[in-house]
C-alpha cells in the first residue's frame, strides 16, 4: 500500500496582506480579520465593544458587518455561514449580556465542531473584577464550551492571539474560539503587523493515520461479511466527501449517514441508508446492529445514534477513524483506531483495500448486501395521508418540487427536524445544516440567513417548527434589512411537538406545558409586519402553490404550514433503549419478525 | 483505581481553571491537585491525583491533551517516580506527652515547628502514604488541625525495575 498520500492539510487559508503600522487595538482586530480572509461577520454593538464598531466606520477595510437583532442570531448566522462554506464564521457581541447571549450558539458550535471566532468586548482592564456595569466573567463562562479562549491583557498580543485563534478554530477538530477584549485595549495604540508563524507547542493535531492501522483496517474490511460504513459530521468538517465517495464505491458496502453527515454522501446513492439512531430507518438501524464490522468515519457514537451502548451493534468489531484522539474509546471501544485527517486516511485505506482485492482476499459481502436491500425495500419510512396535513407530505413536496435546484436546508430542532432528515434528499455536502449535538431550538432561522449570505444565489430553506421559529424570529428583521431571501417553512402544529410526543408515549399523555396554539401569532401577518412575504397552507392542495410562490419570490418569506399535531415521528428507539426495542405506528408493526 | 498525573502546562492565565474545569465538566474526580513553577518561567507543573473508577485514565489523558495550554502529560507510578507531600499538623500535647510525641515525630522525619502550652505543631515532608501513617499515629493524642499540600511528583532519572511487581518502592 502507499502510505504516503499527499497531505491534505485542510487549508490554513492563505493570509491576505493588510495595512500595518501604528493603529488602535480596534483597527488591529479588523486588520486581523482581513488578514484571515474574513469577508463578513455578524454582531451587535454595545458599550464595551464600541471602539471596534467605531473603527468599523472610521477605517477603510473589506469586512462586511451584519447588524442582527439578538447576539444568538449573530452566532447561529456565523454557524450557518461556516457550515455552508467550510470557512470560519465570525460573530461579535459586547460585554456582559452581549457575551452571555452568545453562549447558546457557541455551545452549539462546540458540540457540532463548527469553526467560529467569537469576539466580545470586555469592561476596561482596571474595572475587571469590580462587578462593573455589563461585566461578566466571559472567558470563565465560555471555557467549557470553546476549543480555546483568550482574554487580551496587552494590546500587542492582538495579532498573535487572532493568528492562533483562527488556526485553532479551523484545524484539527474545528470548534469555536473566543477572544475577549477589554475596552481600554481596543482604544490603545501600538505598532501592528500580522505574524506568519504560530508558536503553539501544546497544539499539534495529528495529520497522518498510522500506516499499520490503515492496513489492519483494510484487512478487517476485507474479512468482514457484514460491514457497514458509519459516517458522521467529521467527514464534512474534513472536506473529505470526495474521498469518502471513492472509498465507499471501492468497498461497495452500505453507508449510514448520521444527522450531522446528511449530504456527506448522496442520499440517492444506491449504497446510502441514510439516518440511523433514535428516529433512523429500520434498515439503517438493523444494518448497524447486525453488522460484524462498523467502519466509523468521523462519527462519535452519540447516544442518539447508539441508544443503549451495551446493546448497540453487539457483534461488530469497530474501526474508528477520527481527527480527535479523545473520541477513540470514549463511548465504544475501537478495535482498529485511526487518528488522522480523513482526507489522508480515506485514500490510504482505499488503496490498501484495493490492493487486497487485487490479491483476491475479499470475503463476499453479497449475501449481506442483499439482506440490507431487502430490508430497505420492505421497510421504508411510511406515513398515512389521512386527516390533517402531514409534515411528511410537505417534506415530500419540497423534495420533489425542488429536486433540480441547489437547495441548502437548515432546520430547527424537534419533530420537523427528524422528518426533514427522513424525507428530504440531500445530494451534496454542506447542504443540510442542523443543530445536532446541542439540539438548539431556534437554530434554523439565523442559520438559514447565514447560509444564504454565503451563497446569495442558492435557494435556502429553513424547515422549522412553530416553537423553534418563535425563539429566533426577530431575525426576520435582519433578513429583510439585508434582503436575504431564505424561506422559513414553519411546520406549525401548535405544540412543542417532540416534547408532546414523549409525553404521549412515556408520560401517560399528560401534555404538561406543551400547547402553543397554531394561530398565535398569526405567522402570515407577522411576516408581513416585518416586510417579508407571508404564506399559508392548510391542506395538501395548498402545498405546491405556496412552495413555488415562496421559491420564485426571491424575497424573505415565511410559510405557515398548518400540520397535524397528533402525528408522531416513527420509527423511534426510546431514549436509553436498544434498537431492538424500536417502536412504530400500530399500523406499521408488521416488521417485528424482521427485527434484530 | 488512583493514578498520579504530572501535567506540564504553559504558564498562561487561567490554565489551572481550564484543567480544574475539565475535570468537573467531564465528571473526573480529583483527589488532590498541586500546582507550582518549574525550571522554566513559562511552564508550570500540575500534579494530579485522579480517581479513575468511572473513567479510563486514557480518556482523562486525552482530554487533558485537548487543552491548548497542556504540553505534556505523564502518568507516574510509585515505582518510577518520587512522590512527596507536605503536611502541617497541630496535635494536642499535654506537657507529659511532649517527649513521646517528639520521639514519634523523629521516627517519621517530622520537625516540630511550633510549641504551645497544650499543643505541638509538626511539619512533615514525606511520601503521602507515610503522612497518612503519621496522622494515624497522632490521632489518639488528638489532632486539632491538619493541612496537606497535595502530592507533587517527578519521574526518576533511572526508573528502578520491579521484579514482577514484588519490590515496592517506599520513598
Amino acid at each position: 500500500m502507499s502510505a504516503t498520500n499527499p497531505i491534505p492539510a485542510r487549508p490554513d487559508t492563505p493570509r491576505v496582506a493588510v495595512r500595518t503600522g501604528s493603529m488602535t487595538g480596534a483597527e488591529a482586530i479588523i486588520r486581523c480579520l482581513e488578514a484571515e480572509g474574513v469577508d463578513i461577520c455578524w454582531g451587535i454593538p454595545g458599550g464595551a465593544i464600541l471602539p471596534l464598531y467605531d473603527a468599523w466606520a472610521r477605517v477603510e477595510h473589506s469586512v462586511r458587518h451584519i447588524l442582527v437583532r439578538h447576539e444568538q442570531g449573530a452566532g447561529h448566522m456565523a454557524q450557518g455561514y461556516a457550515r455552508a462554506t467550510g470557512k470560519v464564521g465570525v460573530c461579535i457581541g459586547t460585554s456582559g449580556p452581549g457575551a452571555t447571549n452568545l453562549v447558546t450558539p457557541v455551545a452549539d458550535a462546540f458540540l457540532d465542531s463548527t469553526p467560529l471566532i467569537v469576539i466580545t468586548g470586555q469592561v476596561p482592564t482596571h474595572l475587571i473584577g469590580s462587578d462593573a456595569f455589563q461585566e461578566a466573567d466571559t472567558t470563565g463562562i465560555f471555557m467549557p464550551i470553546t476549543k480555546h479562549s483568550y482574554l487580551i491583557t496587552d494590546v500587542r498580543d492582538i495579532p498573535r492571539v487572532f493568528r492562533e485563534a483562527f488556526h485553532i478554530a479551523r484545524t484539527g477538530r474545528p470548534g469555536p474560539v473566543l477572544v475577549d477584549i477589554p475596552k481600554d485595549l481596543a482604544n490603545a495604540t501600538f505598532d501592528f503587523s500580522y505574524p506568519e508563524e504560530i508558536d503553539l507547542p501544546g497544539y499539534r493535531p495529528t495529520q497522518t493515520g498510522h500506516p499499520l492501522q490503515v492496513q489492519s483496517a483494510a484487512e478487517a474490511i476485507a474479512r468482514a461479511r457484514r460491514p457497514v460504513l458509519y459516517v458522521g459530521g467529521g467527514v464534512l468538517n474534513a472536506d473529505a466527501c470526495t474521498e469518502l465517495h471513492a472509498f465507499a464505491e471501492a468497498v461497495g458496502i452500505p453507508v449510514v449517514t448520521t444527522l450531522m453527515a446528511k449530504g456527506a454522501f448522496p442520499d440517492s446513492h444506491p449504497l446510502c441508508l441514510g439516518l440511523p439512531g433514535m428516529h433512523g430507518s429500520k434498515f439503517a438501524n438493523w444494518a448497524m446492529n447486525r453488522a460484524d464490522l462498523l467502519v466509523t468515519i468521523g462519527a462519535r457514537f452519540d447516544d442518539r445514534v447508539t441508544g443503549k451502548l451495551d446493546a448497540f451493534a453487539p457483534g461488530a468489531k469497530v474501526i474508528h477513524m477520527d481527527i480527535d484522539p479523545a473520541e477513540i474509546d470514549k463511548n465504544r471501544k475501537a478495535d482498529v483506531p485511526i487518528v488522522g485527517e480523513l482526507r489522508q486516511v480515506l485514500p490510504a485505506l482505499t488503496v490498501a483495500y484495493l490492493d487486497l482485492r487485487a490479491e483476491d482476499r475479499i470475503a463476499s459481502k453479497r449475501e449481506w448486501k442483499d439482506q440490507v436491500e431487502e430490508w430497505r425495500f420492505k421497510h421504508p419510512f411510511r406515513y398515512r395521508r389521512v386527516g390533517p396535513l402531514k409534515t411528511q407530505f410537505v417534506m415530500e413536496r419540497f423534495r420533489d418540487l425542488l429536486a433540480d435546484r441547489d437547495v441548502i436546508w437548515t432546520t430547527g430542532v424537534g419533530q420537523h427536524q427528524m422528518w426533514a432528515a427522513q424525507w428530504l434528499k440531500v445530494e451534496k455536502p454542506r447542504h443540510f445544516i442542523t443543530s445536532g449535538g446541542l439540539g438548539t431550538m431556534g437554530f434554523g432561522v439565523p442559520a438559514a440567513i447565514g447560509a444564504q449570505m454565503a451563497y446569495p444565489d442558492k435557494t435556502v430553506i429553513n424547515i422549522d417548527g412553530d416553537g423553534c421559529f418563535q425563539m429566533t424570529m426577530q431575525e426576520l428583521a435582519t433578513a429583510v434589512s439585508y434582503d436575504v431571501p431564505a424561506i422559513h417553512a414553519i411546520l406549525n402544529n401548535g405544540w412543542l411537538g417532540m416534547v408532546r410526543q414523549w409525553q404521549q408515549l412515556f408520560h401517560g399523555e399528560r401534555y404538561s406545558e406543551t400547547l402553543l396554539r397554531n394561530d398565535l401569532p398569526d405567522y402570515v401577518k407577522l411576516a408581513e409586519s416585518f416586510g417579508a412575504l407571508g404564506l399559508r397552507a392548510e391542506t395538501e392542495a395548498d402545498v405546491d402553490r405556496v412552495i413555488m410562490e415562496a421559491v420564485e419570490s426571491r424575497r424573505p418569506c415565511v410559510i405557515d404550514f398548518r400540520v397535524d399535531h397528533e402525528e408522531k415521528v416513527y420509527p423511534m428507539v426510546p431514549a436509553g433503549a436498544g434498537s431492538s426495542e424500536m417502536i412504530d405506528e400500530p399500523w406499521d408493526n408488521d416488521w417485528v419478525e424482521d427485527g434484530v | 483505581m488512583h493514578h498520579t498525573l504530572s501535567v506540564l502546562v504553559e504558564n498562561s492565565p487561567g490554565v489551572l481553571a481550564r484543567v480544574a474545569g475539565l475535570f468537573s465538566r467531564r465528571g473526573f474526580n480529583i483527589e488532590s491537585l498541586a500546582v507550582g513553577p518549574t525550571e522554566r518561567d513559562d511552564r508550570s507543573r500540575i500534579t494530579l491525583r485522579v480517581d479513575c473508577s468511572q473513567h479510563s485514565i486514557g480518556q482523562v489523558v486525552k482530554q487533558l491533551y485537548k487543552l491548548i495550554n497542556v504540553l505534556k502529560v505523564n502518568e507516574l507510578t510509585a515505582d518510577d517516580a518520587i512522590e512527596r507531600e507536605l503536611m502541617i499538623v497541630r496535635v494536642t500535647a499535654q506537657p507529659a506527652d511532649r517527649a513521646d510525641l517528639i520521639r514519634l515525630g523523629e521516627v517519621f522525619g517530622a520537625r516540630v515547628c511550633d510549641v504551645g502550652p497544650t499543643s505541638l505543631m509538626f511539619e512533615c515532608l514525606e511520601h503521602p502514604d507515610k503522612l497518612h501513617a503519621f496522622e494515624e499515629i497522632l490521632k489518639p493524642y488528638g489532632v486539632k488541625e491538619l493541612v496537606r499540600t497535595g502530592r507533587v511528583a517527578l519521574r526518576k532519572s533511572t526508573p528502578e525495575r520491579t521484579r514482577s511487581g514484588r519490590m515496592r518502592v517506599l520513598a
